[in-house]
């Protein structure tokens, strides 16, 4: 059989394709966008990015009650955004089986929470696997169709950062053989009114029950590979773990001798099985990453539980090391403490992602930071904007909250003259548009500033509506967002180039000093998708070391004897440093 | 035999395809391998590390944590030095002579350690230190610094040189082959 060196995310679209799903709508999100890209590589699956993961799920709804297994992904803040479709559709049930797969992010990598998504599908009722390592990731993913379509039920595939970009070895299995299953008119069904939701809600606490008393039958696997869903894992009988997900690799690896109930599927819980288990060992302990969700409805059972969080804390990702100290284990020195005596180095600097050599979005934040301008931020790479030098951001909560936050601040401060929302195409196709349609609606005088660079890119470099191609890289109709936004209504429209600062200064201050609503569309491609000229930029003898230049915050622009100094082979020759010199102290090393 | 080995650098440096390709050759000798990455912010010029953990048995952990790492291969000196509490007692150290500053430092609100060299030194069990990137530019890229760093580690680690090929013929675009091939055995001779 075939073996491959797999993420988790490549495992998770192995096993859609295995389980021969036909339709996929996503919108991007890390930990979860390479499932989507992933998918896209098969011929036999219809993949699209959504606008948004409310969007994704209903179009992944529409495709099971048409017949065809599909799926949905989404980072763990994504759910929020779909959450309205995922409740109802819980009750709903499918035709086509269905999941919905959310990738949680603990330790925030790159979110603004660690947000528990298992809380997401225990409240909308609806199982919920979870998958350890690439390989479950593949065959988690095939059994979770099974369960969709026998219990009439979408499943939510739950990951998190470690799993979905962990790589592991992955032995595939054979495509499922299935016919389209036909769509049969059913308003009971289909159609969430109150008289039917209630007939609903039984039906799927009905489902859950029964989901729950076969679930120590669900096998996930190939053939010799097969492995039980929840499974006890005996050892010494002293120490009893419940775990799930990555935290069952860092059990196994720091206690390899203890009993462990590996579970599978962590809602709904097997309760008679989890009673069991804590009768045969001494002492149970629940060791989960995030809330005590695990624990909570263990302890609500009745069954005495030794540790859990007050052991271990809530914040961040675990590991093998921190349980061996919960436990005691005894562990080497490590060379350092050898050397030094110290376990760490506490002088090394800390290196915080930067805006790339070259990024459009650098040219609208010296502006920004230039006019010390009040900026309403979003998601989105331009959040870093945020960081030193520029330092051009003061809010950034969701998707689309720049443009709706400046509606409200503008309510409770008046009109501001130097006040602005800024967010990238992609977040304004996601959720800005709606925040823009209120501010017109309820007359604001803001200025909203969208930065067109023609790509979804802090998560990869993903198509959008925006972008002129589709999920699979053919070519799509692309929406003018100057055109979507004059539609509207609104009057003062300006498209710029970010890099020109100068004219870029002065429209800034004409629409914010105007008492009308103004949008501001910065168009310049993202330089990663982008050819660059790759003449490197020279500093000099004109320079005055006024520094102006290192007030962009490019990575290419360092300092050498106290004054500016481009190191060639990072700049891309973008040339906004020489834009920003007041005195045309820099040059093209071809001059 | 167990293996661990920490690939760290700056985000762009090309840490991913080292790993990768470390990844495959093991699988393809029959080992078991995790690698473990983060992807997001890290691309954007801040740290990375990528984990690979390779063993002849199972895998649990994806991640090599403090006094696990048999290897620590640095893109990048100050990197380096910021992973060295992850080394093992008697561990080896392949770390690129480039300097990168990062913003903080480059603002002035921190300095970048002038002591990495001798702490790299007093600590690691043997420490090859080069000029990766001068390698990788007279092998006609500068891109090709992971190959040649992957070249000088390949020392420590228990693959034949004809295997490095294969899993480099496999794994790199067509007309890059050449390229990575000249820089492995370059990276092999530094």
């Amino acid at each position: 059989m075939t073996k491959r060196i797999m993420l988790g995310n490549e495992a998770f679209a192995r096993g859609a394709y295995e389980a021969g799903v036909k339709v996929v709508s996503s919108y991007p999100g890390t930990p979860s966008t390479e499932v989507t890209e992933a998918a896209a590589k098969y011929d036999e699956i219809y993949v699209e990015w959504a606008p948004n993961e409310k969007v994704g799920v209903e179009v992944a709804m529409g495709a099971s009650v048409g017949g065809v297994r599909s799926l949905s992904c989404m980072k763990h803040v994504g759910l929020n955004v779909a959450a309205d479709p995922f409740f109802t559709a819980a009750y709903t049930g499918v035709n086509g089986g269905m999941v919905v797969l959310v990738a949680d992010d603990n330790g925030c990598h790159s979110s603004q929470n660690e947000q528990d998504s298992r809380y997401h599908g225990r409240s909308a009722g609806v199982p919920v696997l979870e998958p350890a390592d690439s390989q479950e990731c593949k065959d988690y993913m095939k059994l979770a169709y099974e369960i969709s379509e026998k219990y009439d039920t979408v499943v939510l595939m739950r990951s998190s950062t470690r799993i979905s970009h962990s790589r592991g070895i992955v032995t595939f299995g054979e495509c499922v053989e299935r016919e389209k299953i036909p769509y049969v008119k059913n308003m009971m069904k289909y159609v969430a009114m109150p008289a039917m939701a209630r007939k609903l809600h039984v039906a799927q606490e009905k489902r859950l029950n029964m989901i729950e008393e076969d679930a120590a039958d669900f096998i996930a696997g190939e053939e010799q590979y097969e492995r039980y869903l929840n499974r006890v894992e005996l050892g010494d009988s002293k120490i009893g773990i419940v775990t799930s997900g990555i935290c069952y690799q860092y059990v196994r690896e720091a206690l390899p001798n203890a009993s462990i109930l590996k579970l599978g599927m962590v809602n709904p819980l097997p309760k008679k099985m989890i009673a069991d288990f804590a009768n045969e060992v001494e002492k149970l302990y629940v060791i989960e990453e995030g809330t005590p969700f695990l624990e909570e409805q263990i302890r609500a059972m009745g069954v005495p539980v030794y540790g859990g969080k007050d052991m271990f804390t809530i914040q961040g990702e675990y590991s093998a090391r921190m349980i061996r100290e919960a436990f005691g284990v005894e562990r080497e020195h490590s060379a350092l403490e050898e050397a030094t005596g110290k376990t760490d180095l506490e002088d090394a600097p800390g290196r915080p992602p930067l805006l790339c050599a070259g990024c459009p979005h650098k040219g609208l934040f010296y502006v920004l930071s230039k006019l010390k301008t009040t900026v309403l931020g979003d998601i989105g790479c331009y959040t870093l904007a945020a960081l030193p030098p520029t330092s051009a951001m003061d809010t950034t909560l969701c998707m689309g909250a720049s443009i709706s936050m400046a509606h409200g601040f503008e309510k409770a401060m008046g009109a501001s003259q130097n006040t602005v929302a800024v967010l990238g195409d992609s977040t304004f196709i996601h959720s800005g548009i709606t925040g823009l349609i209120n501010m017109y609606y309820n007359q604001s005088h803001g200025t909203v500033i969208v930065l067109d660079n023609r790509i979804t890119g802090m998560t990869g470099h993903q198509d959008n509506p925006a972008s002129g191609r589709n999920a699979k890289g053919e070519p799509a109709p692309a929406i003018d967002i100057a055109t979507l936004v004059k539609a509207i209504g609104i009057q003062h429209v300006v498209e710029i180039d970010p890099f020109d600062v100068k004219n870029l200064e002065q429209v800034i201050k004409e629409e914010t000093a105007r008492e009308e609503l103004s949008v501001i569309i910065t168009k310049r491609p993202c330089a990663m998708i982008v050819k660059q000229t790759n003449i490197p930029r020279l500093v000099s003898d004109r320079c005055k070391n006024c520094r102006q230049c290192m007030k962009i915050g490019c990575p290419a622009i360092e300092e050498e004897d106290g004054r500016p100094f481009v190191v060639a082979d990072r700049c891309v020759g973008c040339g906004l440093c020489q834009r920003v010199c007041p005195f045309d102290a820099i040059e093209s090393e071809e001059q | 035999m167990d293996k661990n080995i920490l690939i760290v650098g700056v985000g762009g440096q090309g840490t991913l395809l080292a790993s990768v390709l470390l990844g495959n050759l093991a699988l393809a000798k029959g080992y078991d391998v995790k690698l473990s990455e983060v992807h997001g912010m890290s691309q954007r010029g801040g740290d990375v590390v990528t984990h690979v953990k390779i063993s002849d048995h199972s895998v649990k952990s994806p991640l090599i944590e403090k006094g696990e790492a048999d290897i620590i291969i640095g893109f990048e000196k100050l990197e380096a030095y910021r992973w060295l509490p992850q080394l093992k007692k008697g561990g080896a150290m392949f770390v690129n002579a480039q300097e990168i500053l990062p913003m903080p430092v480059v603002m002035g609100q921190a300095e970048y350690p002038e002591n990495i060299d001798q702490t790299i030194a007093e600590t690691a069990g043997s420490v090859k230190e080069f000029d990766a990137m001068a390698i990788a530019s007279s092998c006609g890229s500068t891109k090709a610094v992971n190959v040649v760093l992957l070249g000088a580690a390949s020392k420590a680690l228990p693959f034949e040189e004809d295997e490095w090929m294969k899993v480099i013929e496999e794994n790199v675009k067509p007309k890059f082959v050449e390229l990575n091939k000249k820089a492995f055995t370059m990276g092999q001779g530094a």
